[in-house]
């Protein structure tokens, strides 16, 4: 709102600064990140290995995977609770279907196909129904994708009675423990969902009018962008990221656990959206920022422990990290 | 005029009727439902809820939010639980005391970092999380049986249970800081519109501070309650209670945006989405259906919509009750 190029004594503040945090809000994330390389390559005994990368990326998959599709609701203002609780109804769906649960399946790679298409298609629906009540109903985002994060957990939870399913399907489970060419099947599935979601952002008419929507909503829509349905859009996206995600938990896992799959997602992703630059308010988001935010975050807490530190003290940490890298962006925008 | 009055009163008693339908229809189908050992135990159950409700609610009237109460409970029933042995008066203290330092990180955070409400409590939410869990050494930590430290959560005032007796302290006193002081008047200025309060002279950050560190403080003694009533401090508990605290107060009547509100309504959301989850025990009780506990949050869900719909419809999509508020 207070784009306008007027001296203000907060401008000069920060020009007094060098541009420092000018320069630290742009580039703070990749600065962090290669500090945190070097410290490592320092300090952690057996860094510079493949199966450190392996690992630090396998971790951080379903996170960057659910913040791609969190990246794009809050360029538009809003913001997606119902992410946690949408993993764990595809991830409590997918093995009901292609363990013939529901109906008997003949064919194993068909009945995948389908357990795949219709839980991250449930996923998505149910994303277009949070859509749905902001768009429709000017509901607060809050609020509404607050519906869905209490119902959705119980829903899965009452679809599957609470228990663990568990299972061995190869032909499913490739999407968490496959690698072709030495790199994990889900690191591949993020790289081109990332790729695809920041060309979508800033190379397409559908990408600026989400920015658009963000940036200002009435005017986007005296400008004649169909903001409803740029939401409703936006919402649904989340939803598949959401049900994608929750696919590759179980894979990795070999079993489904409607407590636990997803459980604090919501928050882990708005936390890598956060720190990647993205304004919380809308109208600016960077994907590649998403994914280097939530690199951060996972290389912090790989780094706290590979050292010994405990992991309730790692989240001490994050909770600082996530605070001062948004404050510092706060410096820049002004 | 007309239609904003009664969109107004329903607004805000609506969930009082609600309340009431549901008692009645609890009344009439179960036996004991109103029987003083369930009354009681519903009353002293919910009232750790109800505590974090009340500090939500202030918060969420200036229009800002608190994430962080959950876990600040959590840490509120782990250092509680520590200090136990020395006595009622230090096991308070430490609970308390650990949501006020929480709270006044938040209030730091917020109106010194100028960080946004959501983010602030997120950090605090995570930051007090692992110190729940360093301080507890990751276990529940036992409280001490013999310095009568349980009497906070199990005892009784006269019939009543000592944490319900608390809670309604505190609600009266928020209703009458809210509707008698000029506190409670510039936090509904505060969340009606933030600059045009501080023209106006109003000394919002003052106040906003305030907000946050009561609600660490609140959540805080939820924490002990917590910690005397089960009696142990667990530092993972108070896992998504800051969202049911959200749902309460919006059951409540009290819009996300701020400016308007009430502090009464918002404890009849606490009882009215804790009484849904008594009579589902007693529907189970009586055999014809057998839901799961696991009905429970899709059915609050499901309350959750209906209420905003309403809210919704009833506002014409305006999104703020008219006549309290400032407006589109």
């Amino acid at each position: 709102m207070s784009d306008l190029a007027t001296p203000s004594p907060a401008n000069d503040a920060g020009a007094r600064g060098f541009n420092l945090f000018g320069f630290l809000a742009r580039y703070g994330t990749v600065i962090a990140l290669m500090l945190l390389i070097a410290f490592n390559l320092g300090y952690t005994r057996n860094f510079a290995t493949l199966q450190t990368l392996n690992v630090n990326l396998t971790q951080v998959c379903t996170i960057v995977i659910v913040a791609v599709g969190m990246t794009l609701v809050i360029a538009t203002g809003g913001i997606d609770l119902s992410v946690g609780s949408l993993m764990a109804i595809s991830g409590a769906l997918a093995p009901m279907i292609f363990m013939g649960k529901i109906f008997p399946v003949g064919n194993t790679y068909l009945a995948v196909v389908v357990a795949m298409v219709v839980s991250i298609f449930v996923a998505g629906l149910l994303g277009l129904f949070n859509g749905w009540l902001v768009s429709r109903f000017r509901i607060q985002p809050i609020v509404a994708t607050l519906v869905l994060f209490i119902a959705g957990r119980g829903i899965a939870q009452v679809m599957t009675n609470g228990n663990l399913q568990t299972f061995r399907v190869p032909q499913f489970q490739w999407i968490g423990l496959a690698r072709p060419l030495g790199i994990p099947a889900q690191v591949i599935i993020m790289a081109v969902l990332v790729a695809a979601a920041a060309w979508a952002l800033h190379r397409t008419v559908f990408g600026r009018s989400i920015l658009a929507v963000g940036g200002n909503e009435k005017a986007s829509e005296l400008a004649g962008i169909a903001v409803a349905r740029i939401k409703l859009a936006v919402y649904a996206i989340s939803g598949l990221c959401a049900g994608l995600a929750g696919l590759v938990v179980i894979a990795i896992n070999s079993s489904s656990d409607a407590n636990l799959v997803g459980l604090g997602m919501e928050l882990d992703a708005i936390a890598a959206v956060a720190v990647g630059g993205t304004l919380l308010s809308g109208g600016k988001a960077t994907i590649i920022g998403t994914l280097l935010g939530a690199l951060t975050i996972q290389l912090v807490r790989y780094t706290l422990l590979a050292n010994g530190v405990p992991d309730a003290a790692a989240l001490v940490v994050k909770a600082a990290i996530i605070a001062f890298a948004v404050w510092l962006q706060q410096q820049h925008r002004v | 005029m007309n239609s904003a009055r009664l969109i107004g009163i329903v607004g805000t008693y609506g969930v009082v009727v609600a309340l009431a339908a549901l008692v009645l229809f609890g009344f009439l189908r179960y036996e004991r439902f109103l029987g003083f050992f369930n009354v009681m135990s519903v009353l002293r159950y919910n009232s750790m809820f109800a505590l974090v409700a009340l500090g939500m609610c202030f918060v969420i009237m200036t229009g800002g939010i608190d994430l962080s109460v959950g876990s600040v409970a959590a840490l509120g029933s782990v250092a509680s639980a520590l200090a136990s042995p020395h006595g009622i008066a230090a096991g308070v203290a430490a609970g308390v005391g650990a949501g006020l330092a929480a709270g006044l990180i938040n209030a730091l955070l917020v109106t010194r970092a100028n960080l946004m409400p959501f983010i602030a409590t997120l950090a605090t939410m995570l930051a007090a999380s692992g110190s729940a869990l360093l301080l507890a050494g990751n276990q529940s930590v036992s409280v001490s049986y013999d310095s009568g430290f349980t009497a906070i959560g199990q005892g009784n005032f006269w019939i009543f249970p000592i944490p319900a007796v608390i809670a309604l302290v505190a609600y009266v006193v928020g209703s009458v800081v809210l509707n008698y002081t000029s506190t409670g008047r510039t936090v509904l200025a505060i969340g009606g519109g933030e600059d045009a309060s501080r023209l106006m002279g109003l000394r919002t950050d003052r106040i906003k501070f305030l907000v946050y560190v009561a609600s660490g403080c609140l959540a805080g003694l939820a924490g002990v309650v917590l910690a005397s009533q089960f009696g142990a401090g667990q530092p993972i508990e108070g896992v998504g209670w800051e969202l049911s605290a959200i749902a309460a107060v919006v059951v409540g009547g009290t819009l996300l945006t701020g400016g308007s509100g009430s502090v009464m309504t918002t404890l009849a959301g606490v009882l009215l989405l804790g009484i849904l989850f008594n009579i589902l025990n007693f529907e189970n009780g009586l055999g014809w259906i057998s839901l799961s506990a696991y009905w429970q949050s899709v059915i609050r869900g499901l309350f959750l919509l209906v209420v905003v719909l309403l809210q919704a419809r009833l506002t014409g999509r305006r999104g703020s009750w008219p006549a309290t508020t400032s407006g589109p």
